[in-house]
């Protein structure tokens, strides 16, 4: 068996999920091929060839790749595929994009966000917001599926020696182009790689008063996130979306300040290993799954947080 | 421009699903069926775009048993035109959803074609995606503003880092975010309109849609349950059970 990983990456650096992808093929077995498809991502391509247990990484180094545009990558990976059994691409907007293209010219089905390797073959994963989780089995020749990063360790980012090996092949859809980009800029830990994630919900008020949070976040080297509601009202950007149609965190320590608890806001964060709950509202159901619960109001309590750590 | 709206008929977001004891499948029985919520706003992008004088028809399409009827009811309450229901088994895979959606979109000449960004039963992901790549087409998945300029779609997108922005020539496939509108309410009058605007029922063979097999559904099973743990009494108290208990924090 051989598989085939689709990096994620920003041309200069490789993000930390497509180490926890090289956890989960490791799991499955074979030989582990890294692609890094990008414009002057030669940085990336070599932080790819230290991780360990790779056998060589394909830098695909195009303007058509610049973005990663899902309609050029996918036609790459399909030209790459020949004699992968199993091609992998990390849950992230980015892998979401161009897995599915993948899958269906290929011309088979893709397996979703998996968090657990049971064989070769057959995968776990979650759906209905995490309330059941599935256990499916593939019979198609090559296996396509996007992985929950935070569902798997992740590997040893040093230590390999991989060789690079460029491919010349260009894709480029005639009729898409990239316009523009507005990304966060922030000093803090991504969301979905940090060990501390300190999120807000509605409760916050709005988006001034999150500087709450942000002065615990810096305390603790954490990640902000918040709930739809904080999202939907404007206090804060869509790329701090946690929950099933938002982004999926597992850390260490999560903190839920004036959240209720809806299953859309669980599913994207009950795999945290330690919970705390900070709502006025003892009722609240985010109480049901916080392993501390602290009935306060959060303006009073959060600066008193900050103080104390 | 013609634009044709996949719709999906899922659990209600508000209903928590339970596990067959035989943990061959979660239980559906009983439990109160909606349109996916990504597929309404899917829906009011496309009225909104009729209703600027931009669409000339809104046609929606579910793909699944009689009873996703009702959802296609739905959406021509909110203001589609006509819609089709193409009978196939409910749950059909991601890959057959989006053959047939190509035949359907082939046959209308769609110049838009709009989907949910995940159906939050199986919450994929992918049909969208799958679709554009059959049809070769452009996409812009994640949705939350759509701008017509011509033959021309600007699209912004949710992505992981913030806001992407992408140009699209027609035809084109978007999938809908959660930012981009605010679904109305059906009103009752048009409840009633909507049940005179035609439905057509279709079969995957009439369009000559492949069906595709190769995931098999093995068993499903409940989460593990998280335990709720203590209440604290104060700031004081939690900081202690962080450092001293738990130990996750310094
Ligand atoms: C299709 C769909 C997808 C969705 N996806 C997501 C998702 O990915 N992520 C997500 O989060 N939600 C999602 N939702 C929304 C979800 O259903 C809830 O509406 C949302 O999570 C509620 O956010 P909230 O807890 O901040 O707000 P509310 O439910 O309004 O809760 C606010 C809480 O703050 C508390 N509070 C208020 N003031 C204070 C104070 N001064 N001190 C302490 N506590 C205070 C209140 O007691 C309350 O419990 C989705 C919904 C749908 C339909
Ligand atoms: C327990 C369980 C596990 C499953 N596991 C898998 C699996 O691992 N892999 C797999 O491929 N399938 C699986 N299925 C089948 C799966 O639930 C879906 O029915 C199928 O994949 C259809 O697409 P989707 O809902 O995933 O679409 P998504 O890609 O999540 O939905 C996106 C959009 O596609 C459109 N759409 C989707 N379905 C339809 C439809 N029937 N009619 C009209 N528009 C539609 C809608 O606009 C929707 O918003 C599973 C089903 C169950 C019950």
């Amino acid at each position: 068996m051989s598989i085939l990983i689709i990096t994620e990456h920003d041309n200069q650096s490789l993000k930390p999920v497509t180490l926890n992808l090289v956890t989960a093929a490791q799991q499955i077995g074979g030989d582990i091929d890294l692609l890094v498809a990008g414009e002057n991502a030669q940085g990336a391509a070599e932080a790819a060839a230290t991780i360990g247990g790779v056998r060589k990484v394909i830098l695909a180094d195009n303007a058509a790749y610049a973005h990663q545009l899902a309609e050029n990558v996918s036609k790459l990976v399909v030209e790459l595929a020949d004699g992968y059994s199993h091609i992998l691409a990390p849950g992230t907007t980015t892998g979401k994009n161009i897995a599915p293209r993948v899958a269906a010219l290929l011309g088979v089905n893709q397996l979703s966000d998996i968090i657990s390797v049971e064989a070769a073959d057959t995968f776990k994963r979650p759906i209905y917001a995490g309330n059941a989780i599935a256990t499916v089995k593939s019979a198609d020749a090559v296996k396509v599926m996007t992985v929950r990063g935070t569902a798997f360790d992740a590997a040893e980012a040093a230590g390999g020696s991989a060789v690079i090996e460029a491919c010349g092949a260009v894709h480029q859809h005639a009729d898409v182009s990239f316009v523009g980009e507005e990304l966060a800029k922030s000093d803090r830990p991504e969301l979905t790689a940090a060990s501390v994630v300190i999120s807000g919900g509605r409760g916050m008020g709005n988006g001034e008063n999150f500087e709450l949070l942000n002065k615990v976040a810096d305390k603790l080297g954490a990640a902000v996130g918040a709930s739809r509601a904080a999202v939907d009202a404007g206090f804060v950007p869509n790329d701090m979306q946690v929950g099933q149609t938002g982004k999926m965190v597992a850390p260490e320590l999560y903190i839920a300040v004036g959240i209720s608890g809806a299953i859309q806001h669980l599913a994207g964060m009950k795999d945290s290993k330690v919970i705390v709950a900070i709502n006025k509202d003892e009722e609240a159901p985010i109480f049901q799954v916080a392993d501390y619960g602290l009935v306060a109001d959060l303006f009073e309590a959060v600066p008193e947080l900050e103080n104390r750590l | 421009m013609k634009v044709l709206v996949a719709v999906k008929r899922v659990i209600d977001y508000n209903v928590k699903v339970r596990v067959k004891s035989d943990r061959s499948d979660v239980d559906l029985a009983n439990v109160k069926m909606a349109l996916n919520p990504f597929c309404e706003i899917a829906v009011e992008e496309a009225v909104r775009l009729k209703e600027a004088g931009t669409a000339s028809e809104v046609v929606v399409v579910s793909i699944g048993s009689k009873s996703c009827q009702e959802q296609l009811r739905t959406a021509l309450a909110l203001g589609a035109d006509r819609a089709i229901q193409v009978e196939a088994a409910d749950q059909l895979d991601s890959l057959s959803v989006a053959r047939i959606l190509q035949k359907i979109a082939e046959e209308e000449s769609a110049d838009l074609i709009l989907l949910g960004k995940q159906a939050i039963d199986s919450d994929n992901n992918q049909t969208g995606q799958m679709l554009a790549a059959l049809m070769d087409r452009p996409q812009a998945t994640f949705a939350s503003e759509v701008v017509v300029e011509g033959e021309t779609l600007k699209v912004t997108r949710e992505v992981d880092g913030g806001l992407q922005t992408l140009s699209l020539k027609l035809p084109a496939v978007v999938t809908t975010d959660l930012r981009l509108n605010e679904p109305r309410y059906a009103s009752l009058p048009n409840i009633m309109k909507a049940k005179k605007k035609p439905l057509d029922v279709k079969t995957p063979e009439e369009l000559g849609a492949q069906l595709a097999a190769g995931v098999e559904l093995v068993s499903v099973e409940p989460p593990a349950e998280r335990q709720a743990g203590i209440k604290v009494s104060s700031v004081e108290e939690l900081v202690d059970k962080l450092r001293n208990e738990a130990k996750v924090v310094a």
